[in-house]
């Protein structure tokens, strides 16, 4: 065990590691060369690998991302980084219509060891256009694979069995998450990518959270134990798949549920959580699961509006507060 | 002019019309669905390139493909069979017309969105370029890709980092039913390649011996000095965008014009001649193309027995073709589950 890193370092040395095991892994995104990285995630890998296989490129979202299709159907196992989840939009086609599509409609024919980062969520005062996650958009296509680690142990791991696996891998890092510290082991054999993690024991309430989320749920488990409710955090790690099993023992183990989603609630991953956990665990459930959600509005560029319109630790142990009280 | 070669360009232009008129009535019969977009009158262009291409180079092509699949060796019953929507087509069922991969041509693939081929080839071409190997990627599009972001983006790249592509535009006039000079502010394609400082020619589509020269000259450009080449083919589909557009926007005079420059027609009555110099005498024609190797002594004509047998050929293969894939089973729910899942980890996601 080393560390503590910071999230950005892990995801520099998961790269860094993998890309001195195999030359056919090169990374490329806009500013990911000479600059290192707008998060400083690429640093010293241009002057380490050389230019061909860390490359800078022009503000050609669609293009870059499809480039990097084009060479994982030729056998490159390409690291894409989109310098946020925002400018995915302009790389919806080759995201969704190629990368997706091309293993399935080749007939299975062809792999796609494609890995796509971008770090999102909502940083601090970015304004609208850069305080989303839409994680949502790509839950919704089948032939995606998509990771949000929410810590360095998990940055480190997710992204080296990212750049392994022969699907298509969205990482979805955060922007508030790079410059936090924590524990990394370089040596210890990782869960498989897909498997939420239990990140505090309790036995009143699961609470289900990724990411930045993930860290709000803890601390509102600590306001909570005031009100003698044990949470239960489940951080989910992996978004499409979604590890049910361990969601749905959690829940019929506490007979409550609540979801932490920082995107806007209506049609959120959360929605899509509820629905399958309503499905497989109705009878063992005390109370209709809760979702603590960001509100169905652009992000306010104002730090206190941009604060309210997210979760926070007060809101979550409120819900859950409410969501006992109603059992 | 080498026998082999001419006799070659010859079957495969046979085929490939025969192959389209087929598959035009399959669909007519109810035994194709979906989308089908036909190629009569450009057969030129896929067959020409191709024919320059070396089996190690790859290609990319568009959603009106299937005779750049024929042209790449790809069999006519896989590609039948593929139309068809069974097991045993190309892409096992899966992908239908506008989508034929196959991997050990190095067929990279039909895609569907208009302009997605440009992105693709750059990312097959940055793999050649990096691994330093003599091979290219032929990108096929059409007039209407061109004002794709994708086709500036990667048009852009592709001369920055030198990346071995040969671009080929299909310039049929047409993007669906929107004539060239309503679409483009530039209706001379291969001008905007001058852009990205991209070598660029514009060469008579009609006509598969100039179309094979130039793409030749082109790839050896490529392979010899690096970095793309842009070639601009001058064309026209006899048919409607699809089999849903009877064409009725283009007005009869022009269509009967490119009738009579039917590429297929021309390349018989070349091949059939003893010294085809100076060739037909097209109603349209590239200005300032170069003297053709392909005229002079060199020349060895085919006679008419010899394209009598290459046209029975051809007709045999597709009416086999059309056998083999009414015979072809129809793919299950499994097939699908399995193209879905075979190249995934085993830890990945299971069936809901």
């Amino acid at each position: 065990m080393n560390g503590p890193v910071f999230y950005w370092q892990a995801l520099n040395r998961a790269l860094d590691a993998e890309m001195a095991l195999d030359d056919d892994i090169i990374t490329l995104g806009e500013d990911v060369g000479l600059f290192g990285g707008t998060y400083r995630v690429t640093e010293g890998l241009m002057a380490k690998y050389g230019e061909w296989r860390v490359r800078d490129t022009p503000i050609s979202e669609n293009s870059f991302v499809g480039l990097g299709v084009g060479a994982a159907l030729a056998g490159l196992r390409p690291i894409v980084e989109i310098m946020t989840v925002n400018f995915a939009l302009l790389a919806m086609d080759a995201i969704v219509n190629i990368a997706a599509k091309v293993p399935f409609m080749s007939g299975g024919q062809f792999a796609l060891p494609l890995t796509i980062r971008m770090p999102g969520g909502v940083a601090r005062q970015l304004g609208a256009q850069h305080s989303q996650r839409l994680e949502q958009m790509f839950m919704n296509v089948p032939g995606l694979r998509i990771v949000v680690p929410s810590t360095p142990q998990d940055a480190y791991w997710q992204v080296r069995q990212a750049v392994r696996s022969d699907d298509p891998v969205i990482i979805l890092e955060h922007e508030r998450l790079y410059f936090s510290k924590g524990p990394l082991d370089e040596e210890a054999a990782p869960p498989p990518p897909h498997q939420a993690a239990v990140r505090r024991q309790g036995t009143d309430v699961t609470i289900i959270a990724w990411s930045r989320m993930t860290e709000v749920a803890l601390a509102a488990a600590e306001l909570l134990k005031a009100d003698h409710i044990d949470a239960e955090i489940i951080d989910l790690r992996s978004l499409l798949p979604i590890d049910w099993a361990i969601c749905q023992a959690s829940v019929e183990k506490t007979h409550h549920g609540l979801i932490v989603d920082e995107s806007s609630r209506f049609a959120g991953a959360g929605a899509e959580i509820v629905a399958t956990l309503h499905e497989r665990c109705f009878f063992s459930l005390d109370a209709p699961i809760a979702r603590v959600a960001g509100l169905d509005i652009p992000v306010p560029f104002n730090g206190a509006l941009e604060a309210a319109s997210i979760p926070t630790e007060e809101g979550v142990a409120d819900a859950v507060r409410h969501l006992m009280a109603r059992s | 002019m080498n026998r082999d070669l001419l006799r070659s360009l010859v079957y495969d232009m046979l085929l490939a019309r025969t192959f389209e008129e087929r598959a035009a009535q399959e669909y007519a019969n109810g035994r194709i669905s979906g989308f089908l977009h036909l190629y009569p009158g450009e057969e030129a262009v896929a067959v020409g390139v191709l024919h320059a291409a070396e089996p190690a180079d790859y290609v990319v092509s568009t959603y009106r493909e299937h005779v750049h699949a024929l042209a790449r060796g790809i069999s006519a019953r896989q590609i039948m069979a593929e139309l068809f929507g069974k097991k045993d087509g190309v892409s096992g069922g899966m992908g239908g017309s506008m989508h034929i991969f196959d991997g050990t041509r190095r067929f990279m693939g039909g895609y569907a969105i208009v302009g997605e081929t440009f992105p693709i080839a750059l990312g097959v071409g940055y793999a050649i370029a990096y691994r330093g190997l003599p091979e290219a990627v032929i990108c096929f599009f059409g007039d209407g890709a061109v004002n794709q972001g994708t086709f500036h983006e990667s048009l852009n790249m592709a001369a920055l980092w030198r990346i071995p592509i040969l671009f080929v535009c299909e310039n049929n006039h047409y993007q669906i039913g929107t004539e060239i000079h309503r679409h483009s502010a530039v209706a001379d394609i291969h001008k905007r390649a001058c852009g990205y400082a991209i070598p660029a020619e514009k060469i008579d589509g009609m006509d598969v011996l100039a179309v094979y020269e130039a793409a030749r000259r082109a790839l050896d450009a490529i392979r010899n000095e690096g970095g793309p080449r842009f070639l601009e083919f001058e064309t026209y589909r006899f048919r409607g965008h699809s089999m849903a557009d009877p064409g009725a926007y283009r007005p009869a005079a022009e269509l009967q014009a490119y009738l009579h420059d039917d590429p297929v027609d021309s390349v018989i009555r070349a091949a059939e001649t003893a010294d085809p110099t100076p060739g037909k005498q097209a109603p349209i024609r590239a200005q300032g193309s170069p003297p053709s190797p392909f005229r002079g002594p060199a020349w060895e004509s085919l006679t008419a027995p010899d394209i009598e047998s290459l046209r029975a050929e051809a007709a045999a293969v597709v009416d086999d073709a059309v056998r083999f894939a009414e015979a072809s089973p129809a793919p299950t729910m499994e097939d699908a589950w399995h193209a879905f899942r075979r190249n995934r980890m085993p830890d990945g996601p299971s069936a809901p």
